[in-house]
């Protein structure tokens, strides 16, 4: 089933009667079948976009449609949706049965019919033994798949993740993230993943919608928004080490930092914000580009070796020191202290004003 | 270094202990021997060598005696429940009303801060049978005139309204520990059930109640301790006599009462000290009765 958000709009109103745009103008078409992941940081609203499509909020203003059913004025229990909550919510006086069941003996399902389907998804989500076990007995990955079966035993039309890993360690994580993916895959039910983890977000999603105070930034396939960032907002936000930003300028159709050459651009002259990603750069070991910089530190780990390189330029405090990073291939052979030539990949330098807005 | 720290906590606890030991354990010791004294008389401070069951049997073949038991069990019985539920209602519908909620609690607390025995007469107007309020009302429902409180009054209208009354008086307390055992419950079981659909009924039913068990087992032990101790409630409604018609409304405690304010009598205080040595041991059996079969429905 399709979700179709309309200018929508949340406004909370604080106690010192500030408002906040919680859910800013919000024109979005999540596609039938498909799992996305809301990516934002904390506090952009992902949560109350959630809890809007699931019903728990009501907006002040926009629609919302399932499919082509308004839904905006619908309570929560006729909408039809699952939701994991952050912190799963899990019923704590009752076991894992209960707990899946609970949502269906609340639809009047037959009594036959919701013990099966209870077992289908306590096997779905692999803890068909642990039926008898109160949640505080459940390991936290294992409480979260309680979750997801209780969200998905009432067969819904959308199922609504609220970063349902953000309370994981990191290798549970790992785990969990795959068998989301691989449950969402075999049940083919349209998902929300929120999140505010990128690496999370672009690995599990089919497509990826960033999200920044309440506002919507750029929503595509994972490595188009990688590759093709609409602001700097989104490209600082994707990508880990985080994209370089320098201060440089266009003159004569050639783009410079400091006054080093790093490419070509047909904009007209002006000062430019340049977001290079740390693995656009190439060594020169002709050493024949005059882009070019003292490696500070060298950092090898597995197959990258990473390359921190202070800023050059006037004498400032440590403190103030701008530095970069740069990914090249381990077989380089570079110390710290070398001076590295380097070229720029076209297709990795991204140009922006000093709004943060995207230069064609 | 952990004998020091039991040093330790023992005097911190000491001034508590002294008081108990003074105030509790000893007059319950006390009383406990007094209930054995052959022939005792406070006063003069005399009785007969060693000691006797015979208060205890005097108090078994004391009608008055199985009135009070009558009363009081009837009283707290029915009262304990009923209150527990009423106040849950109460706190619930609270819940759900946010704005006026302050102003309720205040209405819903004011007993609490009210002397039982001015209340009490407030409610011996209520329930006059010409001029009371509660009458008026249930003529406007048709019904014929009930004499609550006064010399013509059935057993089973008295108890109606010293019942009313205690559960009245008893209300706000509970209110006040449920209101706020409420606003502990995380607010996403609710959402989490409004998701999966559970109607308003379930919602109490299933997620509201079990979350408040250990409170609603909590109160439901103390409450009925404070039932079964009941005497305040009796006196501000019917006053000396103690019902509509004389003792007609006795409790245990009256009781106790009774007999020891008589203790220039020979063995009347031993009689007192017995009655007071059956409620203890009563209150006992039925708090422990109530941990017990509670504990297995008390979640986590
Ligand atoms: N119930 C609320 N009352 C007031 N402000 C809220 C409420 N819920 C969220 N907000 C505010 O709305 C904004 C978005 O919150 P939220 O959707 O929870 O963010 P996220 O889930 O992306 O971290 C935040 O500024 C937050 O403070
Ligand atoms: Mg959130």
């Amino acid at each position: 089933m399709e979700i179709r958000m309309a200018k929508l709009t949340k406004i909370f109103t604080s106690k010192n009667k500030k408002e906040v745009r919680a859910v800013d103008n919000v024109d979005l078409t999540i596609p039938s079948g498909k799992l996305i992941g809301l990516l934002g940081p904390s506090g952009c609203g992902k949560s109350t976009t959630l809890y809007l499509i699931a019903g728990l909020l009501r907006q002040n203003e926009g629609q919302i449609f399932f499919d082509d059913e308004e839904v905006s004025e619908m309570p929560p229990e006729k909408r039809g949706i699952g939701l994991v909550f952050q912190n799963y919510a899990l019923y704590p006086h009752m076991t894992v049965r209960e707990n899946i069941l609970f949502p269906l003996q609340n639809l009047k399902v037959e009594k036959e019919e919701a013990k099966q389907r209870t077992f289908e998804m306590a096997e779905l989500v692999g803890l068909q033994e642990m039926l008898d076990r109160k949640p505080k007995e459940l390991s936290g990955g294992q409480q979260q798949r309680v979750a997801i079966a209780r969200a998905l035993v009432k067969k819904p039309r959308v199922l609504l993740l609220d970063e349902p890993l953000s309370n994981l360690d990191a290798r549970l994580r790992l785990q969990t993230r795959e068998e989301i993916k691989r449950i969402q895959r075999e049940t083919g039910i349209t998902t929300v993943f929120v999140t505010h983890d990128q690496e999370e977000a672009m690995s599990i999603s089919d497509e990826i919608v960033v999200m920044k105070d309440g506002v919507i930034q750029q929503m595509g396939e994972p490595q188009d928004v990688y590759d093709f960032p609409a602001n700097l907002f989104v490209a600082k936000f994707l990508g880990n080490p985080q994209i370089n930003v320098f201060d440089g300028e266009i003159k004569n159709k050639k783009i410079f930092i400091q006054d080093m050459e790093v490419g070509k651009s047909k904009l007209p002259d002006q000062p430019v914000k340049i977001g290079i990603r740390p693995e656009g750069f190439i060594v020169d070991s002709e050493k024949t580009s005059n882009l070019r910089f003292d490696v500070n530190l060298v950092e090898t780990i597995g197959r990258d070796t990473t390359l921190i390189i202070d800023m050059p330029g006037e004498e400032k405090s440590i403190l103030d020191k701008q530095s970069f990073k740069v990914i090249v291939d381990a077989s380089y052979r570079v110390q710290a202290g070398d001076l590295v030539h380097f070229t720029i990949k076209p297709d990795k330098m991204h140009l922006f004003d000093f709004e943060g807005n995207l230069l064609k | 270094m952990e004998t020091k720290n039991n040093l330790k906590a023992w005097i911190y606890l000491a001034p508590m202990l002294i008081l108990m030991a003074v105030f509790t354990f000893y007059p319950l010791i006390n009383a406990f021997m007094i209930s054995f004294y052959k022939d005792y008389q406070p006063l003069l401070n005399l009785r007969s060598a060693g000691l006797t069951l015979r208060n205890y049997l005097i108090v078994f073949n004391n009608q008055l005696f199985w009135k009070s038991v009558l009363n009081t069990f009837v009283l707290a019985f029915i009262s304990v429940p009923v209150s527990i539920i009423v106040s849950l209602f109460i706190s619930v519908s609270l819940k759900s009303i946010p704005k006026l909620k302050g102003f309720f609690q205040t209405i819903f607390f004011l007993p609490y801060v009210t002397n039982a025995i001015a209340v009490g007469m407030a409610f011996a107007v209520l329930f006059h049978v010409n001029y009371g309020l509660v009458n008026v009302v249930l003529s406007l429902f048709g019904i014929d005139k009930i004499d609550w409180i006064g010399g013509t009054a059935s057993w089973w209208a008295q108890m109606g309204a010293l019942m009313v009354f205690t559960i009245w008086n008893s209300l706000a307390f509970k209110i006040l520990v449920f209101t706020s055992g409420l606003e502990n419950i995380d607010k996403q079981y609710y959402d989490a059930a409004r998701i999966d659909a559970a109607s308003k009924w379930t919602i109490f039913k299933r997620i509201t109640v079990p979350l408040l068990s250990p409170l609603i087992l909590y109160i439901s032990i103390t409450s009925l301790i404070g039932a079964l101790k009941a005497y305040n409630s009796v006196v501000g409604l019917f006053g000396e006599r103690l019902g509509a018609q004389p003792y007609s409304m006795i409790t245990i405690v009256a009781f106790v009462y009774k007999y020891r304010a008589d203790f220039a009598f020979t063995g009347f205080y031993s009689y007192a000290a017995a009655a007071s040595i059956i409620l203890f041991i009563i209150t006992l059996i039925f708090s422990i009765l109530q941990t017990v079969v509670s504990r297995k429905r008390v979640h986590y």
